[in-house]
């Protein structure tokens, strides 16, 4: 396949496989929450969990990994299809959000961790 | 119900407006019967497109009470009650009257790589395909598509972005992908994706809404996008 047609389809995958991890993180977060706050939880609590937890390292950054994947694809398609923009800014724009979510959301990561 | 049906017509190009006629109603009566009436008996210089009057040629299609429709073998009698309204398809230019442009539909069959391109020459033998394959089966799904722009005319994509290769493009593609004879699947594969071709799709079937044969483009659409990935990861056709 030619390069630009080749990197337009493996972003659509790259999209698509994104959303399927996005769907388990989405409701292991969502089941995560409804079990832990029973019985209330402050936040001394659940940094005492989360703390030196490397399964929590992982999923949360995978978690974080997929939204920066997923998010900017559907931005870039959602830019093009309503303001019509096109090339390079674009292209440049929504790697820097890509970028953006991958840096703040590891960094929340390693605030639960650390 | 009236012996007569009040039938608004669009009349002129892109700055046009309705015109309403008074037709007699009939038993059977379809809409391109009213249309060929007025034209007839009431207005001669009032344009439109059809031929095989039969659900064939796919020429008479235009947008009969907002909604993209074959006229041939739309009946009056089944339509929603109120006065009759046709216009020219959407998303295509208006020429005059009913009669839309269809070169951008048509133009877009060739850049989704339409064409057939032989694998063998002249001289071979008559291909062998399987009628049960299950590229023989995919092909069979939409290929009894006959070029009528109704699922153009419904795909909001089309107006989103005119670039948009369209449903009966794509749909024209896949069964080309599945032709075990055809050798362009390379140029193919490279026409169809991105943000004008399969990739764009949002699936939210309008053409497979609308479409009079009942085929589904968005099913072939969705088998260009698993091709196209196949093809991407692999890193060629």
């Amino acid at each position: 396949m030619k390069l630009r047609a080749r990197a337009e389809t493996l972003l659509w995958g790259a999209q698509r496989a994104s959303a399927a991890v996005l769907a388990v993180c989405v409701l292991a977060h969502l089941a995560t929450i409804l079990y832990a706050v029973r019985g209330g939880l402050t936040a001394a609590e659940i940094l005492s969990r989360t703390r030196g937890s490397f399964a929590l390292a992982f999923f949360y950054g995978l978690f974080v990994l997929a939204v920066a994947v997923h998010a900017p694809v559907g931005l870039r398609a959602i830019l093009r299809e309503t303001f019509g923009w096109r090339g390079v800014p674009l292209d440049l724009g929504t790697a820097a959000f890509a970028g953006f979510l991958v840096w703040f959301g590891w960094r929340a990561v390693a605030g639960l961790f650390a | 119900m009236a012996d007569t049906i009040d039938a608004r017509i669009w009349r002129g190009g892109a700055d046009g407006r309705f015109e309403t006629f008074s037709v007699p109603r009939r038993a059977s009566q379809t809409v391109l019967d009213v249309v060929t009436y007025i034209q007839r008996k009431l207005d001669p210089t009032l344009s439109y497109r059809f031929a095989c009057r039969v659900g064939m040629c796919g020429s008479c299609a235009m947008t009969v009470n907002g909604k993209p429709r074959w006229t041939c073998r739309t009946h009056v009698a089944r339509l929603e009650d109120g006065p009759l309204t046709v216009e020219p398809l959407r998303n295509l230019p208006r020429i005059k009257d009913l009669a839309a442009d269809m070169a951008p539909f048509f133009d877009k069959w060739a850049k989704a790589g339409g064409r057939f391109v032989p694998s063998t020459d002249a001289e071979a033998d008559f291909a062998i395909v399987e009628p049960a394959s299950a590229e023989r089966r995919a092909a069979d799904a939409g290929i009894e598509c006959i070029g009528c722009a109704v699922c153009y005319s419904a795909c909001d994509l089309v107006s989103w972005n005119p670039d948009y290769l369209g449903p009966a493009a794509l749909n024209r593609a896949w069964t080309l992908v599945n032709d075990v004879r055809d050798a362009g699947n390379a140029d193919r594969l490279d026409a169809v994706a991105g943000d004008a071709g399969c990739h764009a799709c949002h699936s939210q079937q309008s053409c497979r809404e609308h479409c009079p044969k009942s085929l589904n483009p968005t099913a072939s659409i969705a088998g260009l996008k698993r091709a196209t990935l196949r093809a991407a990861w692999k890193g060629g056709p």
